[in-house]
C-alpha cells in the first residue's frame, strides 16, 4: 500500500449522481483500479459509472495520474493527484 | 377532490414530469431530471407508486433511476445489468416495467434483466437470452433491443416480451423458458412472410381485461390477439398505413385502443400526408375512427416513437403523446380532441401516465 492516499478529483456530472458526494476525496490504491475499488467503497455505486465490460474504463471517461492519461493498471504514487473527466463528447 | 393527473417524459436530455390540475388543461413543467441522461422509457411501479427511468448516459453508462417522492429526488444503479465481463457491452435500458413486486428492464442488446429489492441489483433473465433462436436474431433500425414488457395482471410467471425485429415472446414460468408468439403476425419483408419469429414487432400491450387479450402495432400492421399471443389477427383494414409505433389500450374497455400511424417504413415516417391524427377503435379493431380536431392538419411531419403514447385512468380516459420534434399532446375526452400541452421539449421518447392524490 502507498504511503499517503491519493487525491480524487471528480467531475460535477459524476459526484451529481450521488447526492452528497464531494467533488474531492482521498482514495487509497496501488493502481487506479484500486483506487476506484477504494472510491465504491465510499460512494457505492461509483465503479459501476466508471467502468464498462472487460472491466475497462468507460469510452467517454479519461483518467489522468499526476497529469498523464491513464488505464486501470497504471500506477497510483503516494499522494498523487487523480482527475476523473469526461470526454467532450455528446450533443 | 377531483383526481390529478402528472405526465411522466422521457427525452435523450433528461425526464421532464407535467404536473397536471384536475381538468387536465393546466400543467407545470419540471425538469429535466435525471441528470440530462438520455431516457428512453420512465414508468411507474403500481405497487409502490415510485417512478421508474430507465436509459444511459454517453459518460457514464446505463441505470434505471427511482424516485419515491414523485421526482423530486432520485437515486439510480445498473449494479448487475450486465452480460458479464466476457459478454456483450449492454448499451441502453429501453424499458422498465414493474409487476407482482418485481422491476422488469429490457436492454439493448436484447435481453431481460429482473430486479426483486426495488432496483438496488438486477439479474439477468437468462432464459430469454439462451433461446435456441438467439443466434439468429436480427436488429431493427433502432437496434437489436427489447423494448416491450407485459406483465400478466394477475399471474406473476406469465410475462410477454417484445423484441426488435425478433417479435414477442411469451414464459409461463417466470423466465426459465420462453416460446415465441408471432404466429398470424406478417414478415413483409421477409421471404417467408409469416415465419416462427423475424417480425418487427413495434408495441405490444395487453387489453383491460388482463388475460389473454393482447393488441400489436407492428412494422407490418396492427395485430389482435385472444389466447396471449399463439394466434395473432390482422386488424390493419381501415387504417390508412400498416406502419407505426405507439399503441394504447384502454384501462377499463378491452375493445378500446388507440394507436398512431405513420406514413411507412421507408417514406419519412411521418403523420400522413402531413396531417396530424390519433386513431382508435371500439370494437377491438374491426373498425377505426380517425381524429385530428386539435392536431396541425396540415405541413406537420412529425413522428410518435412507442413509448410516447400513454392514457389515464380516469373517465373519460385522458389519452397523450409525445412527439419527435418536442411537442406534448393530450385529449381529455378519449382521443375525440386533442390540444397542445407542452412544446419546445427535447425529441420525446417516452409518455407515461402518473396519479396524483
Amino acid at each position: 500500500m502507498a504511503e499517503g492516499p491519493a487525491v480524487v478529483h471528480m467531475p460535477r456530472s459524476l459526484v451529481a449522481l450521488f447526492p452528497g458526494a464531494p467533488r474531492r476525496l482521498e482514495a487509497r490504491g496501488i493502481t487506479v483500479a484500486e483506487v476506484i475499488d477504494d472510491l465504491d467503497r465510499q460512494i457505492p455505486g461509483l465503479r459501476n459509472r466508471l467502468l464498462d465490460v472487460g472491466p475497462a474504463l468507460r469510452t467517454h471517461l479519461n483518467v489522468f495520474v499526476a497529469g498523464v492519461r491513464a488505464d486501470l493498471d497504471t500506477p497510483v504514487p503516494p499522494r498523487a493527484e487523480v482527475h476523473i473527466i469526461p470526454a467532450v463528447s455528446g450533443g | 377532490m377531483a383526481a390529478r393527473t402528472a405526465l411522466l417524459i422521457g427525452t435523450p436530455k433528461g425526464a421532464f414530469i407535467l404536473d397536471g390540475d384536475a381538468s387536465r388543461r393546466d400543467w407545470q413543467l419540471r425538469g429535466p431530471l435525471c441528470e440530462g441522461w438520455a431516457i428512453h422509457d420512465i414508468s411507474v411501479d403500481p405497487e409502490s407508486g415510485a417512478i421508474l427511468a430507465g436509459g444511459a448516459s454517453p459518460w457514464y453508462g446505463p441505470a434505471v433511476w427511482r424516485s419515491d417522492d414523485a421526482g423530486a429526488t432520485w437515486t439510480h444503479s445498473s449494479e448487475g445489468l450486465t452480460y458479464g465481463d466476457d459478454g456483450p457491452k449492454l448499451t441502453t435500458i429501453w424499458n422498465v416495467t414493474a409487476a407482482h413486486g418485481a422491476i422488469y428492464a429490457g436492454v439493448e442488446p436484447a435481453g431481460l434483466f429482473r430486479s426483486v429489492d426495488g432496483g438496488a441489483t438486477w439479474e439477468h433473465v437468462a432464459g430469454l437470452t439462451n433461446h435456441p433462436t438467439r443466434s439468429e436474431w436480427q436488429p431493427g433500425n433502432g437496434g437489436l433491443i427489447l423494448h416491450s414488457i407485459v406483465p400478466h395482471r394477475t399471474d406473476p410467471a406469465r410475462l410477454w416480451v417484445g423484441i426488435s425485429a425478433v417479435g414477442a415472446f411469451e414464459t409461463r414460468d417466470g423466465g426459465l423458458t420462453w416460446e415465441t408468439r408471432n404466429r398470424g403476425v406478417r414478415a413483409g419483408f421477409a421471404p417467408d412472410p409469416y415465419p416462427e419469429f423475424g417480425q418487427c414487432v413495434h408495441k405490444l400491450v395487453m387489453a383491460a381485461d388482463g388475460g389473454e387479450h393482447l393488441y400489436q402495432q407492428n412494422h407490418c400492421g396492427v395485430y389482435r390477439s385472444s389466447d396471449g399471443g399463439e394466434q395473432w389477427e390482422e386488424v390493419t383494414s381501415g387504417l390508412p398505413s400498416e406502419f407505426g409505433f405507439p399503441m394504447a389500450a384502454h384501462p377499463r374497455d378491452p375493445i378500446t385502443v388507440w394507436t398512431i400511424p405513420l406514413n411507412g417504413a421507408d417514406q419519412g415516417r411521418f403523420m400522413p400526408d402531413g396531417s396530424a391524427a390519433v386513431w382508435r377503435t371500439h370494437d377491438g379493431g374491426e373498425s377505426w375512427i380517425r381524429s385530428g380536431d386539435g392536431l396541425p392538419q396540415h405541413d406537420a411531419y412529425i413522428g410518435v416513437l412507442r413509448e410516447a403514447m400513454a392514457v389515464d385512468g380516469l373517465d373519460p380516459v385522458g389519452v397523450y403523446f409525445g412527439t419527435s420534434t418536442g411537442q406534448l399532446y393530450g385529449s381529455a375526452d378519449e382521443g375525440r380532441s386533442w390540444a397542445l400541452i407542452a412544446d419546445n421539449l427535447p425529441p420525446i421518447w417516452s409518455v407515461e401516465t402518473m396519479a396524483l392524490g
